[in-house]
């Protein structure tokens, strides 16, 4: 593996590593906050994947305007797409610090290893 | 008639109507909510039936949302395993909506009557959107949909051990939905397309690629995590068995079918049946999770002394059963697979109305102290030891047809060792069906002066009795689902 390639597809490094990072605080971090923070790593490294993919270098934004003739337009799918998802993960975001108030209210601990306990 | 053309749509959007509805009637007439809840699911069953008799007379309706042609625009697809779904799904929902009313008027806090049924309304028209969409962004979207009110429909019950589930429920859903995102988007990046159909075509070159490998692994362990599928069930007991009776029937009969039918979808129309099998092994290692979901979710249920929890575990092996059936992809196991689909929605929706009964009438979970209740619920317990035999797989129930047609199957694949974990685990749902049923008829009575039948209210009593009717006549007459479930599968196998 040369430096090369990794230069080139430097953003799906970075997704990658994002995942990874993401998953890992998920699953071994204790505190219930952090554990959304995890996930929230984890579901943006899924979008900034499919939005890099939509992106070419000097495209220009895919709109036709008259008198204007443009060799390379980036595609919309993967930015419509990526907003569904931001929607999906806000929604998702915001019911689990709800319901984490609400573990709060009840056992005064937000750490898993004593939640699990009682 | 125009808008017998928009049915595939308007199955998903009468119940996602109602949802949207729902909050602005309950504050104005609380009451209201449970006749819009009702009718709403009514007519989207009515609209089921109306598919299936079309999809039976002129094969698979494709709907092109919005007039755009597919692979652009969003295309449904209604074919017969979509079909067959819808009916499950409204089936099932319709008996539990009537039968929530009572139970929740004496569960739940009044304040929350309008939320249940919001969410409600939301869980049933995701997992509608899911079974007859033919886009797999669109599946996405309605996976998180349902997922999302599932998640909430578990905390709303309000005790400290609700959120807690919900909590594990949300975490690993999430992380599954993360994947089935990170596969759907590899998929596109070499196709660029969404379409289901459009995809199975254009992947084809691709067969073989590291990417394409990596996306279909992301898609099933996304979709197992949501299929509640052995070792990634972790979540299940808890949700399960914490969420209100009629949640616990939408969550075991329908929730996890759901994802069962996302598996299918991607092994068999997103990829292609021989590559799935030879290329790249996905359904050999799926029957052998399926296997120990079948042998460790028994074993766990027996060791169970809660009835609710017993159920749940039930689950986790009854889901092994229709994963072992899709996972061995010849023609009789899949029509095992697809039929226990529908047999263990209403044997398992049954047992959990029937659990719900009891908490209703006598409060009690503890299967050592149900005892005396053929007495006292003589209705009840007559449905809970039917619905008990169709999970045993005992002739002529149901669920006899399904393993009937797995073992079958199984022994046509060549796998003679899936057969006899089949019957093993038969015998092991014997086992701790047969336990309960000794304490309901046979069980030394603890207090005398509880005689006399003290029985739920009619509006719980009819859907107990239509589902645990349906397990007997569903087996006397499989003829009916086989007429579905058939051609379902010779379409999915390209036969």
């Amino acid at each position: 593996m040369n430096i090369d390639f990794i230069l080139v597809n430097f953003n799906y490094w970075i997704c990658v590593i994002l995942l990874l990072i993401g998953l890992f605080t998920t699953i071994a971090k204790e505190n219930l906050i952090k554990k959304i923070m995890g996930l929230n790593i984890l579901s943006t490294s899924v979008l900034l994947f499919l939005v890099s993919l939509g992106d070419i270098e000097g495209g220009a934004a895919p709109i036709i305007v008259p008198g204007v003739e443009v060799d390379i337009y980036v595609n919309p799918l993967p930015a419509t797409l990526v907003l569904t998802g931001i929607v999906v993960s806000v929604a998702l975001t915001g019911f689990a610090l709800a319901l984490i108030i609400k573990i709060y209210e009840e056992y005064g601990t937000l750490d898993a290893e004593k939640l699990i306990k009682g | 008639m125009m808008t017998v053309g928009h049915f595939p749509i308007l199955v998903v959007m009468v119940p996602l109507m109602a949802a949207y509805l729902m909050p602005v009637l309950g504050l104005w007439r609380r009451r209201l909510c449970y006749p819009l809840a009702t009718v709403s699911i009514f007519i989207s069953f009515c609209i089921s039936l109306v598919l299936v008799r079309s999809v039976m007379a002129s094969g698979t309706i494709s709907y092109h949302l919005g007039g755009w042609m597919p692979p652009w625009g969003i295309e449904l697809v209604v074919d017969y395993l979509s079909a067959f779904m819808c009916i499950t799904i409204t089936f099932i929902s319709l008996l539990t909506v009537v039968y929530s009313e009572n139970y929740i008027n004496k569960e739940l806090p009044t304040g929350k009557t309008t939320l249940y049924y919001t969410l409600l309304m939301l869980v049933i028209g995701g997992m509608l959107g899911v079974v007859v969409t033919g886009d797999l962004f669109n599946l996405f979207v309605f996976t998180e949909v349902f997922s999302i009110a599932a998640y909430a429909l578990v905390a709303i019950a309000g005790k400290r051990e609700a959120f807690i589930a919900s909590f594990r429920y949300l975490l690993m859903g999430a992380i599954g939905t993360s994947l089935v995102l990170l596969g759907i988007s590899y998929l596109y990046a070499i196709t660029g397309t969404l379409n289901m159909v459009d995809l199975s075509v254009r992947l084809q070159p691709w067969y073989g690629s590291s990417i394409v490998s990596a996306a279909l692994a992301f898609l099933i362990v996304g979709f197992s995590i949501k299929t509640a599928l052995f070792p990634l069930h972790t979540w299940l007991p808890d949700a399960h068995s914490i969420a209100l009776s009629p949640i616990s029937v939408m969550l075991s009969a329908l929730v996890i079918k759901v994802g069962a039918y996302a598996i299918i979808r991607t092994l068999f129309t997103v990829f292609q049946p021989g590559f799935i099998t030879e290329v790249v092994p996905v359904a050999p290692v799926l029957t052998w999770l399926a296997a120990a979901a079948i042998l460790i979710g028994s074993l766990f249920a027996i060791s169970q002394t809660d009835l609710k929890r017993m159920l749940a575990y039930s689950s986790v092996a009854h889901i092994g059963y229709v994963v072992l059936g899709i996972a061995l992809a010849t023609e009789m196991g899949m029509t095992g697979g697809i039929l226990h689909i529908f047999n263990h929605a209403m044997a398992k929706g049954c047992l959990f109305l029937c659990a719900g009964a009891i908490i209703y009438k006598t409060g009690l979970r503890n299967i050592s102290d149900l005892t005396g209740l053929g007495v006292r619920m003589p209705i009840t317990a007559a449905a809970f030891a039917l619905s008990a035999l169709s999970m045993m797989g005992i002739p002529p129930t149901a669920g006899f047809f399904s393993k009937w047609f797995l073992c079958m199957g199984a022994i046509e694949a060549g796998g003679w060792i899936f057969a006899i974990v089949i019957l093993l685990g038969s015998l092991l749902t014997a086992v701790y069906y047969f336990r309960v049923l000794y304490v309901i008829y046979f069980g030394e009575h603890k207090h005398v002066e509880q005689v006399g039948t003290d029985e739920v209210p009619p509006g719980m009593l009819v859907p107990i009795a239509i589902l645990a009717l349906g397990c007997i006549l569903f087996g006397i007459f499989v003829g009916i689902p086989l007429s579905v479930v058939e051609p379902a599968v010779r379409v999915l196998l390209g036969i």
